[in-house]
């Protein structure tokens, strides 16, 4: 046993009445957020929330830990598809084979957030709350269909993706509500779906530009059914409900991803900065949605 | 209000109190004494910080200390047995990947991590599974070729 300092000298400056929660409940987490006053956090992988409180952009009076939460912890594969808990890590679903076999794209997206130290801590829920228009995950559960199980005082209510983030940094999650799982469809053959992201370095950065695609083929690599969604080109991350009305019927040919690419850029509302310019993201939104339906037509088991 | 956390770090039984919204990595260092454990950026991105957490690498500035409660925590503490250096730390030294030694305990924590999951990676996956640490002075090529001897000279054991 070392020998601990238990001095307990102030940590900062500021007056300490943050509260520290850990329930292992849902409903408890529930009810905490709905009576706590001040700033209340949720806290999952905390790779987001931790960085905001030493950046000092937010001063929470209480901090909700989701992590010991039994119902929030697992990957369950289920009749209607699977169901990823909002405190399971992006390194866990990397690890979970029949998950990475059914959604490869959803899985990729994860996998790109951070470094392998962040990969062991953050979440998709988290990435999906953060509400950042770049977050790598949530183009790529758009394009899945993917839906957020939401728990608050008056119960459940299940919300699409693309309806969570209403700007950036803000969603649609009411006083007293958490997301608890989120749903992933069930997966047949011949369908599979791809992410893609334009950043300047290889690694360990945040994307400038991203396109998700989900595809499913009938015989012959006929599409049957599409999603595409865009990231960091919008306030959120968007769907384009056009693409799916390009892609569906006939095979992948290049009338097709010429049309996709055009549809993409017209979808695109991105900002000028430092990362990127209107035109380069515009431009490259449309490249990336193409590359992707590549990815996800071969992946699907179509030719091209 | 300050919490009390029990935890496991290296093998042994620890409690130690700290602050709800302290890091775990400013709790390690300055609570239980555990000076290996770095700050270098204190926002998860370089990695000087590593540790692992039930068995995940982490960046200890990106956990909250009261998060340890019950959870078993390694550092670079507990890699060597006793004065025998564990093989990637005595390849750090033979290979000098290091200058500073700032960024070196992360380094080999997140080597550790690597290795216990893939025995046998190629320098590709050296360079990924690394790449969330940063060194400011070695330039990586010899922390890369350290930790793939490390890798080799454990395979053979």
């Amino acid at each position: 046993m070392i020998e601990t300092n238990l001095s307990l000298a102030p940590h900062n400056e500021r007056d300490l009445i943050l509260e520290y929660l850990a329930p292992e409940k849902t409903a408890d987490a529930v009810k905490l957020l709905a009576k706590s006053k001040g700033s209340v956090h949720v806290l999952a992988g905390g790779s987001d929330l931790l960085v905001r409180m030493k950046g000092g952009y937010v001063e929470p009076d209480v901090i909700i830990d989701i992590k010991r939460i039994k119902a929030m912890q697992d990957i369950k594969k289920g009749a209607t598809g699977f169901s990823i808990g909002a405190a399971v890590s992006c390194a866990k679903m990397g690890e979970h084979k029949a998950l990475r076999k059914a959604w490869p794209g959803v899985v990729e997206a994860a996998n790109l957030i951070g470094s392998d130290q962040i990969q062991g801590r953050c979440t998709i829920a988290g990435n999906l709350c953060n509400a950042s228009p770049a977050a790598d995950s949530v183009p790529a559960l758009i394009a899945a269909k993917a839906v957020a199980v939401i728990k608050g005082p008056k119960g459940t209510r299940r919300v699409a993706i693309e309806d969570i983030a209403t700007a950036p940094g803000k969603t649609c999650l009411k006083k007293g509500e958490i997301v608890e799982s989120i749903q992933l469809p069930k997966r047949a053959a011949k369908m599979a779906d791809a992410y893609l992201r334009f950043t300047p370095r290889t690694e360990m950065d945040i994307a400038v530009v991203s396109a998700a695609v989900n595809l499913t083929l009938g015989p012959r690599g006929v599409i049957t059914h599409a999603r595409v969604a865009l990231g960091a080109v919008a306030p959120t991350a968007v769907l384009v409900p056009e693409a799916t009305k390009i892609l569906k019927g006939g095979k992948l040919d290049d009338e097709k991803l010429e049309a996709l690419a055009e549809i993409c850029n017209a979808a695109c509302r991105p900002i000028d900065d430092k990362r990127g310019t209107i035109e380069f993201r515009t431009h490259v939104a449309g490249v990336l949605a193409t590359r992707a339906a590549r990815l996800a037509y071969t992946r699907a088991g179509g030719k091209l | 209000m300050s919490v009390l956390v029990s935890s496991t770090i290296n093998g042994d039984n620890i409690e130690f109190a700290c602050e709800p919204d302290e890091t775990l990595l400013d709790a390690l260092r300055d609570r239980v004494g555990m000076t290996g454990v770095k700050e270098g950026c204190g926002t998860g991105d370089c990695g000087a910080c590593s540790i692992t957490l039930d068995g995940a690498l982490v960046c200890s500035c990106l956990v909250l200390g009261a998060e340890a409660e019950g959870r078993s925590i390694e550092t670079v503490e507990g890699m060597s047995d006793g004065n025998t250096l564990h093989p990637l730390q005595q390849k750090f030294l033979e290979h000098a990947a290091l200058q500073c030694g700032i960024c070196t305990p992360g380094f080999l924590i997140a080597a550790k991590s690597l290795l216990e999951k893939n025995a046998d990676p190629s320098e590709e996956e050296v360079r990924y599974a690394l790449a969330g640490n940063l060194c400011r002075c070695t330039g990586y090529d010899k922390i890369v070729r350290a930790v793939l001897d490390a890798a080799k000279q454990m395979r053979k054991a």
